[in-house]
């Protein structure tokens, strides 16, 4: 069975490309656990009618998941979530840290919005040092 | 098979002493949909007109599936495997919707019946009723309707969706993606950033007759960031000397800067007036295109 409804529409104004916006809403549903190993994520042409995309973005964003581990692309046969990879299990694992972490910011007062841009400073921050390397 | 649905080099058209389109090299991958931008007068429609043999280059080349846009017979042959929406989607008037589907259909042994049902009742397109009376919306269907049906390899469409509702927007753009995934090469021209973003995979940008970019959309997105910089005092903002910035705006503490890729080196440079705060975020295609349109 492959579900269209998993995926919500793109916003294609956003900054990040829409290939990156799919990768993520696959991930997110392969992390909490919706998409299970073996599941067929929809064809690459249903769903790119159905989110009004184009076919060569829904095929980019299935070849880097599959490059990722996250599905298997089998010739003629579609897109299959591979069997729950070490991936989600991880992210899964990291939530009580997280949490830990964000309660404690917050009984320092900060608010979720502030808590939320030290976050995401914090990545941008790695990614340049990671990119300057 | 050719790499290129549409290459075009060194093309212009000048009207008397007016240049509307100067020495364009355009290119249009097999199986890209390209979404083509610029402002009123800016040159897409001529540059429309001149791929589909409707107004002959003042100097330059081109072809179009192959066929050299400057060799009349050829290019008429490789028309008849594109479907096209002209500017003023200029249909014959006297007919109706009806004889206008059957006229077209004897032209075309690839003919596609079934998406014709399908499609004539998707757009409840009023058969009987004389195309010169159809509204602007009912009369961009009818052509796109033609189009679609004739299997054509090549669509090159002007403005497919000016004048349509969001809904049928939406129909027409859900359409491009099936003829897409069908194989076709799109190339379309649009004022609405946002319609190209979410059906384009290429885009190219046109200002003043003279292409000012053509790239993979996700590769524009990936290399254009906007820098932020926060100072604890009025910014002691001189300009950067270095490759890649776009634009750069200064207002008492905040500077704004744009960059067209070099991140490092500019974030580096930036780094170096300390500012209090610095943030890297990326940008969509609207402010990508008025930056490119306001710096030329």
């Amino acid at each position: 069975m492959t579900i269209v409804l998993l995926f919500f529409k793109p916003n294609p104004s956003a900054p990040a490309p829409i290939y990156l916006q799919l990768m993520n809403q696959v991930k997110h549903a392969v992390e909490v656990g919706a998409l299970k190993s073996g599941d067929q994520l929809p064809g690459i042409r249903n769903l790119a009618e159905s989110l009004v995309v184009n076919p060569n973005t829904v095929a980019k964003a299935y070849r880097e998941l599959e490059h990722e581990g996250v599905i298997d692309l089998r010739h003629g046969a579609g897109a299959f979530v591979k069997s729950r990879s070490a991936a989600g299990g991880k992210v899964l694992a990291a939530m009580p840290l997280v949490t830990g972490l964000v309660d404690r910011l917050k009984s320092r007062g900060l608010s979720e919005d502030e808590i939320r841009r030290l976050f995401e400073a914090a990545l941008i921050q790695q990614e340049e040092t990671a990119r300057r390397r | 098979m050719n790499q290129f649905a549409i290459q075009t080099h060194a093309l212009t058209k000048s009207y008397g002493r007016a240049e509307a389109v100067r020495s364009l090299n355009l290119e249009v991958p097999d199986g890209s949909i390209c979404g083509f931008l610029g402002k009123n007068g800016a040159g897409k429609s001529t540059t429309i007109k001149m791929l589909l043999g409707i107004c002959w280059p003042t100097s330059g080349a081109g072809t179009v599936l192959g066929a050299s846009i400057r060799d009349a017979r050829a290019s008429l042959e490789a028309r008849r495997r594109i479907g096209f929406v002209s500017e003023d989607k200029r249909l014959y008037h006297y007919m109706s919707v009806g004889q206008m589907i059957c006229f077209t259909r004897s032209f075309y042994p690839r003919w596609r019946d079934a998406l014709e049902q399908q499609l004539l009742r998707q757009f409840q397109l009023p058969l009987e009723r004389k195309t010169g009376q159809l509204s602007k919306g009912m009369r961009t269907k009818l052509a796109l309707l033609l189009a679609l049906c004739r299997g054509a390899d090549l669509l090159i469409l002007d403005e497919p969706t000016e004048g349509l509702d969001p809904v049928a927007v939406e129909e027409v753009l859900q359409l491009l993606a099936r003829a897409a995934a069908d194989g076709a090469t799109i190339f379309f021209s649009s004022h609405q950033i946002a319609e190209v973003e979410q059906i384009a995979d290429r885009v190219a940008i046109i200002d003043d007759g003279r292409m000012l970019l053509q790239e993979s959309l996700d590769d524009l997105k990936e290399r254009y960031r906007r820098i932020q910089l926060l100072f604890d005092r009025e910014a002691p903002w001189k300009p950067l000397d270095v490759r890649g910035i776009a634009a750069a705006r200064a207002e008492g503490p905040a500077v704004s800067l744009l960059a067209s890729g070099n991140i490092d080196e500019i974030v580096a440079a930036a780094r170096s007036l300390d500012p209090v705060s610095l943030e890297v975020a990326q940008v969509n295609l609207k402010e990508i295109f008025l930056e490119c349109v306001r710096r030329n």
